[in-house]
């Protein structure tokens, strides 16, 4: 004998109304989703193109994207970390320190931007030592 | 029974090992393709001030130590060399200065005549800071660094680094001291020994060893001096030695090089921008 179950009138409206309820939270939280998604794609497509260009060898163009992917993602500790390193390529030791700072702020558990630092600070530190008189 | 928790205990193992491999394979996949390690070059500003300067005078060096290596000429001659390829400033081509004599010369005058002569030239005349202690003598030989130490004065006669800028159309002046003096020493060293086993694999153990070793120490300081006023704008100095097992014949010439090639990228980056390579990683 197969098994069925049968509701009544008003327990199919409520199980309709908790469905509907359902599904409006769900469009609710589709339409939040891909904001944030959309800004985090776009800071990631930034970042990718930055990288891109670094590695032939256009950095100022590099740090015009990495800077537009900390503007759209300011937690984005990658690109803060680009960015220092191309800010450091150019000679811009001060606004490569503040970089870095901000990456490892965001990510402190990340060996590479760590790595990077440490390197950077070393040419950094020779390059503000006081004059011998 | 025991047959059924063991399987149950195989199951679990091999499920963990599996999550693992998963989770090994994710990351190894996530930082692979997330990295990507790029070559750059950090500038490095130098340290002084050359833009009123077009050109720059390797004028001569107050030299000591061993009679091996003419250290005036090799000094001179090298970091011409140098700042011919890697700074911007024109080198003006002249015989090296004998310093030590002008300073012999600046100190008789000095002696023999405390009132400025009128008869001498700006060349042995010294300034009034130099005046207070010209009766210091100084030794002829200069075999360490306290023999070289009443020569500093020379770098403070203004007039006569006046007389020489003027001569060259106020150019950047540099000059110093240079002391090269050989150095032994004996000790214990740590040195790498090979060691074969019963089985001919050979392996490297540090083993401390007494040993007497000698080589030469390098001493030179820069003093940067403005050719317009005659003052010192900068000094630089550094230190370095290298030392050889006894029995290795390692020329003075050579170790003099070997010594100046660790300390001329400092000079360098006194008057010039210097790059420094290295490589950084880049994420995505």
């Amino acid at each position: 004998m197969p098994c069925s179950v049968r509701y009544s009138g008003s327990e199919v409206l409520m199980q309709r109304s908790k469905l509907s309820l359902a599904l409006v939270s769900v469009i609710v939280a589709g339409m939040a989703v891909p904001l944030l998604a959309d800004t985090r794609t776009d800071a990631r497509e930034q970042v990718e193109f930055g990288i891109n260009v670094a590695q032939r060898g256009l950095w100022r163009e590099a740090i015009y994207r990495w800077e537009k992917a900390t503007e759209l993602d300011p937690k984005y500790a990658a690109a803060f970390n680009d960015l220092a390193i191309a800010y450091e390529h150019e000679g811009q030791l001060d606004k490569a320190r503040k970089a870095y700072e901000k990456a490892i702020a965001l990510d402190p558990n990340n060996a590479n931007i760590r790595q990077n630092y440490d390197l950077f600070k070393e040419i950094n530190d020779r390059a503000v030592q006081p004059k011998e008189k | 029974m025991t047959g059924r928790s063991s399987r149950k205990r195989n199951s679990t193992g091999v499920a963990l090992a599996l999550a693992g491999a998963l989770v090994a394979a994710a990351l190894a996949a996530a930082c692979g393709s997330e990295m990507y390690e790029v070559p750059v070059e950090t500038p490095i500003p130098a340290k002084l001030d050359i833009t009123p300067f077009q050109r720059v005078l390797v004028a001569g060096f107050v030299t000591g130590g061993t009679e091996d290596v003419d250290t005036n000429q090799e000094t001179v001659r090298l970091l011409r060399s140098q700042l011919r390829t890697k700074s911007e400033l024109r080198v003006i081509d002249a015989d090296p200065l004998q310093l030590v004599e002008v300073a012999q010369e600046q100190n008789k005058a000095a002696t023999a005549t405390p009132e400025p002569a009128a008869a001498e030239g700006p060349s042995v005349r010294s300034t009034s800071a130099q005046d207070s202690s010209a009766a210091t003598v100084l030794p002829p030989k200069i075999k360490d660094e306290k023999d070289l130490e009443p020569y500093d004065r020379l770098f403070a006669n203004t007039a006569y680094w006046k007389r020489i800028g003027e001569e060259y159309q106020n150019p950047l002046i540099v000059t110093g001291s240079v002391l090269f003096v050989p150095r032994t020493s004996s000790g214990l060293v740590t040195r790498e020994t090979e060691v074969y086993d019963g089985l001919g694999r050979r392996s490297v153990i540090p083993q401390r060893v007494y040993m007497e070793r000698k080589g030469f120490m390098l001493r030179p300081k820069f003093v940067f001096i403005d050719g317009r006023t005659g003052a010192t704008i900068s000094s630089l100095q550094r230190r370095e030695e290298a030392l050889y097992n006894v029995q290795n014949e390692t020329p003075a010439l050579s170790t003099y090089f070997e010594l100046m090639d660790r300390i001329v990228p400092d000079f360098l980056g006194t008057l010039s921008t210097q790059k420094i390579k290295g490589t950084r990683v880049l994420l995505k």
